[in-house]
């Protein structure tokens, strides 16, 4: 089939053609055998979308039977130990994540939606400026997280800002990260307010920023709130950029946002998962239970959010 | 009115009727200000990103020849014996990448004809968000049950298969496939439902079956988006670093394609180089970069290509 | 001044024409050939005028969508700005409050002068401009928020002291709506009827004590009994306010507006371009009883447009 080369007119055309092309190619064949040719394909692609849901079923079950005998209290109140595994806990990696997830809310939902507000509201998209800003966000969007751990460790933990391996070289880094992902939907929510809201606001001799703060954002912000909560459950297990800036350490004292020597969720996992013990392996079943249990609750709770407060215009 | 009422009135409310601002309004000025600021950040992250590979990468290069760097075929930068040939994870990378789509591809590509052509609503509601949950869980979660369960349970079913060990890039590559699964069945699935029903309705009136309609009219019609999705998938598979870390190794120092043994990509290089003990300014803490700086422009490469083949998509629709 | 005068005399007439230009490379739009009648009656020199239009013209891009406009709009009177669709009506009106500068590619030339002064000079702040002059959307456009907080969101927004519930009180009353919302004023908006919504917008316009009401087409999305009740309204208002319409409809020009204008479509024959232009102006009786440009009796017995 030719690609498209002209007008969207002329391919449409060309599609067109070849959809007539073949269906009449089938016109004459006996009708039972193409029963049966669609049957069989059916059975396929449903066996093929199996293979999708079992893994992801799989991957729930397992996890769930391998951490059975470690889902107890300790795992929450106790703190990481390889002495005693089979008390040891996540109390400190909790306290980690949860620090450094505090510090990536409070990062992203300013400069995200700040971004996403001046490029739908202020930039003038013929100015090349704003085209290399989004150019860039979309860039940013596909880059590996580890390539964000090693501007962690070049430029937050070391380099120009150096404030050492700490809580908050993670969390900046981190939002460094899913920033792209918040102003996507910060821009999809300001984008899906009606313009006539904005002249209405404007026409009553409102300044842009009053139009913007008091009438956009309040009706847009279910649709960013929903953003924000899927990159926080994005955030939350993101061990790879962790692992450059100094959450490794087999932390047993409670963690503070300028002090070194901080474990997190997901690398306490990895780093349980990586031993020979079996409670400790065990452990890190429990432990990955926990982080699936939040992006769970995470996930539900946008999807809850989105069903319950979606303005139909 | 007469003439003095029209004087008198008029006189009074000139006041109140100017046009120029009542006030300098600076609070607006400085928010827009702050709000460029909060955009421009993400092209202050690409030069930060950009210059923490470079200037490493630098150094490392005054040390290392391109030459060796690009072609040589043992990557052993930690060893007395140090042989700097980068081409044994790249390679590692590109056999996760090809085992990961050889997994994902037809069961994404069946997953997104089945939930774009054939699911009725109630299905489609159900079964999308839980595909886009596998994107969701986290990483290590999956390398995980890749190194515990995985490996061990398809040693055990397949011993005829040459396994070398506990580690295996091959299952680490399957594990990798379903994780970006979600990635090629809902763009395609996207890609497909955006085909214009006229063209479908059209093949079927001409007595086309569903499987023909769906394979010879609407799949080749989405075609752009669906190898844009594919490729955003590789983008994806490139990047990962969890999952090959736990469930495919530390590799071997030289270059090679089996995968049924242990391989070392370049992200499990990166990830497992960082956590160990090594001095800044030396040549093993500059491989790290370097190593990135390879990454990174693979990853770029690959994106640039899927968002050329993303706006075609758009075009010829929209 | 008195009615007596008027009868005796003649009214005066002034006629403009225009020299038909080539779209050059030049700085200005190119104006087309008409013969605008304005007529003036010797009265209307001692009225106030709100807006005096000199040769407005607007383009978005390359396309000219309206030319050559001059006319005056009164103090305390309803101006109807009638025509086909093209002519240009709206994009007149949204240049009086400056809501053309919201759209990137549009330009305006020519002057409009508010109360004397220029409307598009360079320390003029556009936020100012619509705190007097107000406008009402064709199709009703209330906040997502409780009819009280509607109403309230002007007088907040621009800082204006006061007890903010007999200021809305008061803006419902004068749009005619108080009785049937004052038990519920809490309610969503989205939850009146489209003339109530259309009157809403009417309140929350009058709540910021404006000077002028723009009314773009406000009725073309009502019904007939909503329409005529913003009708009965809008002579109500015309006591305190200034008001321009635009309407598709003659028959409410007729019977509201003091004055109408006549705006239609005029095709270039050498680059096939279509643009607005205004053709006659004049008190609403003449127009519709004595016009005397031939497209405008065309227009009102329905031959066209």
């Amino acid at each position: 089939m030719a690609a498209p080369e002209t007008t969207p007119g002329a391919a449409r055309t060309q599609l067109a053609v070849a959809g007539a092309r073949a269906a009449t190619e089938g016109m004459f064949t006996a009708s039972s055998r193409d029963r049966a040719r669609g049957a069989v394909f059916l059975a396929l692609l449903l066996f093929g979308l199996a293979i999708a849901l079992t893994g992801l079923a799989a991957i729930f079950v397992w996890t769930l039977v391998r951490a059975w005998p470690r889902l107890d209290l300790d795992l929450i109140t106790n703190g990481p130990s390889t002495l005693r595994p089979e008390t040891a806990g996540f109390h400190t990696a909790i306290l980690g994540s949860a620090y450094i997830i505090a510090g990536v809310i409070a990062l992203i939902v300013p400069l995200g939606v700040g971004a996403a507000v001046y490029l739908e509201e202020y930039a003038d998209n013929t100015r090349w400026w704003n085209r290399l800003i989004e150019l860039n966000i979309q860039n940013l969007a596909a880059v590996p997280s580890i390539v964000f751990g090693i501007l962690g460790l070049g430029f937050i933990v070391r380099g120009p800002i150096s404030i050492g391996f700490v809580p908050a070289a993670a969390s900046l880094t981190i939002a460094l990260l899913v920033l792209p992902t918040v102003i996507l939907a910060a821009r999809e929510a300001i984008r899906a307010v009606p313009p006539s809201i904005r002249e209405g606001a404007l026409a009553l001799g409102a300044t842009p920023w009053q139009a913007i703060s008091r009438q956009v954002l309040p009706a847009a912000a279910p649709g960013i709130l929903t953003g924000v909560i899927l990159a926080v459950s994005r955030a939350i297990g993101e061990a790879a950029p962790l692992l450059l800036v100094g959450a490794v350490t087999f932390a047993t004292f409670d963690p503070s946002y300028f002090e070194s020597g901080y474990t997190t969720l997901p690398t306490l996992v990895f780093n349980y998962a990586t031993r020979p013990q079996e409670e400790l392996r065990t452990l890190a079943a429990a432990g990955a239970i926990l982080m699936l249990a939040f992006v769970l609750v995470m996930n539900s709770f946008a999807i809850w959010l989105r069903n319950r407060f979606e303005q139909r215009w | 009115m007469t003439v003095s009422d029209i004087a008198v009135s008029s006189a009074g409310a000139q006041a109140r009727r100017s046009l120029e601002a009542a006030s300098p309004r600076y609070g607006e000025k400085a928010i827009r200000a702050f709000l460029f600021l909060c955009a421009v950040l993400s092209v202050a992250t690409t030069t930060a990103i950009v210059l923490s590979l470079l200037l490493p990468s630098i150094s490392f290069f005054e040390e290392v020849s391109i030459v060796e760097f690009l072609t040589g075929t043992r990557w052993a930068p930690a060893f007395a014996d140090a042989h700097f040939g980068v081409l044994p994870i790249v390679v590692g990378s590109l056999v996760i990448v090809v085992v990961g789509l050889l997994v994902a591809v037809p069961v994404g590509l069946a997953s997104a004809i089945y939930l774009s052509e054939y699911a009725p609503r109630r299905v489609r509601r159900v079964v999308k968000p839980s595909l886009e949950m596998l994107a969701g869980i986290p990483t290590v979660a999956i390398g995980l049950f890749a190194a515990l369960y995985l490996t061990p349970t398809l040693q055990d079913a397949l011993p005829f298969l040459p396994w070398e060990g506990r580690f295996s890039s091959a299952v680490a590559g399957v594990a990798v496939g379903l994780l970006i699964v979600p990635l090629i069945a809902s763009v395609s699935d996207d890609a497909m439902r955006s085909v214009p029903q006229g063209l479908r309705e059209g093949a079927h009136a001409l007595g086309a079956s569903k499987l023909r309609v769906s394979l010879r009219v609407v799949f080749p019609a989405a075609i752009s988006g669906i190898v844009a999705s594919i490729v955003l998938a590789m983008s994806r598979a490139i990047g990962e670093t969890m999952v090959v870390l736990m469930a495919a190794g530390a590799g071997t120092r030289d270059l090679t394609f089996n995968p049924w043994g242990s391989i070392q990509t370049v992200t499990a290089y990166i990830g497992s180089t960082a956590t160990g003990d090594i001095a800044t300014g030396t040549i093993q803490y500059d491989s790290i970069f370097a190593a990135g700086a390879v990454l990174f422009v693979l990853t770029f490469a690959v994106n640039m290509v899927a968002i050329r083949l993303v706006r075609r998509y758009r075009e010829v629709y929209e | 001044m008195t009615e007596e005068a008027t009868k005796e005399r003649r009214p005066a007439v002034e006629h403009s024409d225009h020299a038909v230009e080539d779209g050059g490379a030049g700085e200005g739009h190119p104006t087309i050939s008409l013969r605008t009648e304005v007529r003036q009656h010797e009265t209307d020199e001692l009225r106030e005028k709100v807006f005096e239009l000199k040769e407005l013209s607007v383009s978005y891009g390359d396309t000219l969508a309206v030319s050559g406009v001059t006319m005056d709009i009164f103090h305390r009177e309803i101006t109807a700005l009638i025509g086909p669709s093209g002519c240009g009506k709206s994009t007149v009106i949204r240049c009086l409050n400056r809501m053309n500068d919201l759209i990137p590619s549009a330009r305006v030339g020519g002057g409009v002068l508010y109360h004397g002064q220029d409307l598009y000079g360079s320390k003029v702040d556009p936020v100012q401009v619509r705190k007097l002059i107000g406008m009402v959307f064709q199709k009703p456009n209330p906040f997502p928020k409780s009819i009280y907080d509607n109403v309230a969101f002007g007088p907040r927004a621009i800082g204006i002291k006061g007890n903010m519930d007999e200021i809305v009180e008061r803006a419902l009353h004068r749009a005619a709506l108080w009785d049937e919302v004052k038990d519920r004023l809490k309610d969503n908006a989205y939850g009146l009827s489209g003339g109530q919504q259309q009157r809403l917008c009417i309140a929350r316009c009058i709540a910021v004590d404006p000077d002028v009401i723009l009314m773009d087409e406000p009725c073309s999305a009502l019904d007939p009994i909503s329409t005529a009740r913003i009708e009965d309204l809008m002579l109500e208002l015309k006591e305190q306010y200034s008001i321009v319409i635009v309407t598709h409809n003659m028959q409410q020009a007729a019977r509201t507006a003091d004055r109408t204008a006549f705006l239609t479509v005029v095709s270039d024959e050498f680059s096939g371009s279509r643009t607005g232009a205004l053709v006659e102006f004049d008190r609403t009786e003449t127009i519709f009883s004595n016009p005397s440009d031939q497209r405008t009796e065309n227009y009102i017995t329905g031959r066209f447009g």
